[in-house]
């Protein structure tokens, strides 16, 4: 079994989907560490 | 039980044209929830005024989490790698979301106990299960870059805090009635952390659920396409063979992998601790500092981003570096990096900043590139339960560190009157703790063929036994 075989079978949108699980929270992690980070820079 | 036979190895074997693609995203899902662990602070305030007693009995919470952390992983390490990585996360998502449940009738009924039992070791052994079971898992489906695929998902332990943190403040404001800018000054109530508990406990099960139903192992002979098994021989450092988790703590490889995570982690978690308050101290001209409050808790957010940041992109490197090339440079570029700061580190802003980012970046690392080294030295065959036994290393130093540091601060006057050279001796002996593991990562070699198994490995697919089967070797 080889991957060409894998990623022919597996639908891209539900890779997609998947890594929207964990990615979305880690954006909304980031969007807020990062306002909170500037304020080193402003402050 | 057959309700749960889906848990089951057998039906965890991923059918051809299953995605490698699709097993990060699971096990992200998986440490994206546990790492809330490192975001306790948002309501330790709240449970000291509900249980109107002391910092450190609360304190004791998280301490418990994460001794509980290295105790389980090292204990079930050797059943998360038999029993299959759904089984593993099943159980740590249960875990880790009873611990919250318990935990949250603990607060509403002022049991604190029930609090220690609930978050502490309930929560506690889901935060070891839950950390280990992914690691082999991935290791198996990226045989040719495991440094990446560890990256991943130990980064999202990392990026977990960074999500729990704004995520419990929103649901405290909700529940409390209190708008999110007076969180910080006002008392929340205990009843606003019991229903955020339980909000929690039912996110952070769904979420880990995906992981659950999403993650697969490889079938047997399963490679990705176009990687030579073969390239791995040719790399000094790199074994083809295996060695038990029970052999594995038999060499001194094991060892002295230990002190090289135990010293790293000790160091980073030296500046962690600290973070706020000492950038704050650096820059103090009498009774006022230079950096306010604000910019100190803006300067604990660098960290963390250089914390996720690290444990993916040193681990990714390590794939090229090669895994012993990455500790000598977290530990010997480390040792400059914390002379530095020590000799330097209070004459600029830019300066105390860029050194404790790459320090924290090296701690991220170290961690993350921990399984892949395992495998390097041990195979794959029980890499999960090798590393959950060398996560002990973790739990030591997780003592260790921030009682070098309180020591020694303690020793030089009061907090808020501390400066730059206050900390020099702490910064030293963080210096010698590098030293040592620097050597010991030096003093690392292949393991000795007396230690590898003498037959393949396969794990047995018509029952539901947790022991792995062996059929002699071609």
């Amino acid at each position: 079994m080889s991957e060409s075989t894998t990623t022919t079978t597996t639908p891209t949108a539900r890779i997609v989907l998947a890594w929207l699980v964990p990615v979305i929270p880690l954006a909304y992690g980031l969007y807020n560490t990062l306002k909170s980070a500037l304020k080193l820079f402003t402050q | 039980m057959a309700a749960l036979s889906f848990l089951d190895r057998k039906h965890t074997v991923a059918p051809p044209g299953y995605s490698r693609w699709l097993i990060p995203p699971a096990a992200l899902a998986v440490h994206i929830c546990i790492g809330q662990a490192y975001a306790t602070s948002v309501y330790k305030a709240a449970l000291v005024q509900h249980f109107n007693t002391s910092l450190t009995s609360i304190g004791i919470i998280f301490s418990i989490a994460i001794v509980m952390l290295g105790v389980s992983a090292a204990v079930f390490g050797t059943w998360v790698d038999t029993g299959g990585p759904r089984r593993a996360m099943f159980t740590a998502a249960c875990c880790w979301a009873a611990g919250f449940l318990v935990a949250s009738v603990g607060i509403s009924s002022k049991q604190l106990w029930l609090v220690y039992l609930g978050y502490g070791v309930i929560g506690g052994i889901g935060l070891g299960i839950g950390y280990i079971s992914p690691v082999s898992t991935l290791i198996k489906w990226f045989p040719d870059r495991p440094g990446l695929a560890t990256g991943m998902a130990i980064m999202g332990f990392g990026g977990g805090a960074l999500v729990a943190s704004p995520l419990s403040s929103e649901l405290l404001a909700r529940y409390s009635g209190l708008d999110k800018a007076s969180l910080a000054t006002s008392t929340v109530p205990g009843s606003a952390v019991a229903k955020l508990f339980i909000t929690l406990a039912i996110v952070y099960f769904i979420v880990m659920m995906f992981g659950v139903f999403t993650i697969r192992v490889p079938a047997d002979g399963w490679k990705p396409d176009g990687f030579d098994p073969s390239t791995v021989k040719q790399k000094a450092m790199v074994t083809t063979n295996n060695v038990s988790a029970n052999n594995a703590i038999r060499t001194p490889q094991f060892y002295l992998l230990w002190i090289v995570l135990f010293c790293n982690v000790t160091a980073g978690i030296g500046i962690l601790e600290q973070a706020a308050p000492m950038i704050q101290d650096f820059f103090r001209n009498g009774d006022t500092s230079e950096v306010s409050k604000a910019a100190a808790a803006g300067f604990v957010g660098v960290l963390s981003l250089f914390n996720m940041a690290g444990r993916f992109v040193w681990s990714t490197t390590s794939d090229y570096l090669g895994r012993k090339n990455n500790y000598i440079m977290y530990l010997g570029v480390g040792i400059v990096c914390y002379v530095l700061l020590a000799l330097l580190g209070s004459t600029h802003t830019a300066v105390f900043v860029l050194l404790c980012a790459v320090i924290i970046s090296f701690y991220g690392g170290g961690f993350s590139t921990v399984p892949a080294y395992l495998r390097d030295l041990f195979g794959t065959y029980q890499v999960g339960a090798i590393h959950g036994r060398l996560l002990t290393a973790w739990s030591a130093a997780g003592v260790a560190g921030p009682l070098i540091i309180n020591r020694v601060l303690d020793s030089r006057g009061e907090p808020g009157k501390l400066v730059a050279g206050d900390y020099r001796p702490a910064l030293f002996i963080m210096v010698g703790v590098l030293a040592v593991g620097f050597i010991a990562n030096l003093l690392i070699r292949p393991v000795d063929s007396r230690f590898h198994e003498k037959v393949e490995h396969h794990f047995i697919d018509d029952d539901n036994s947790a022991d792995p089967d062996t059929v002699p070797a071609k």
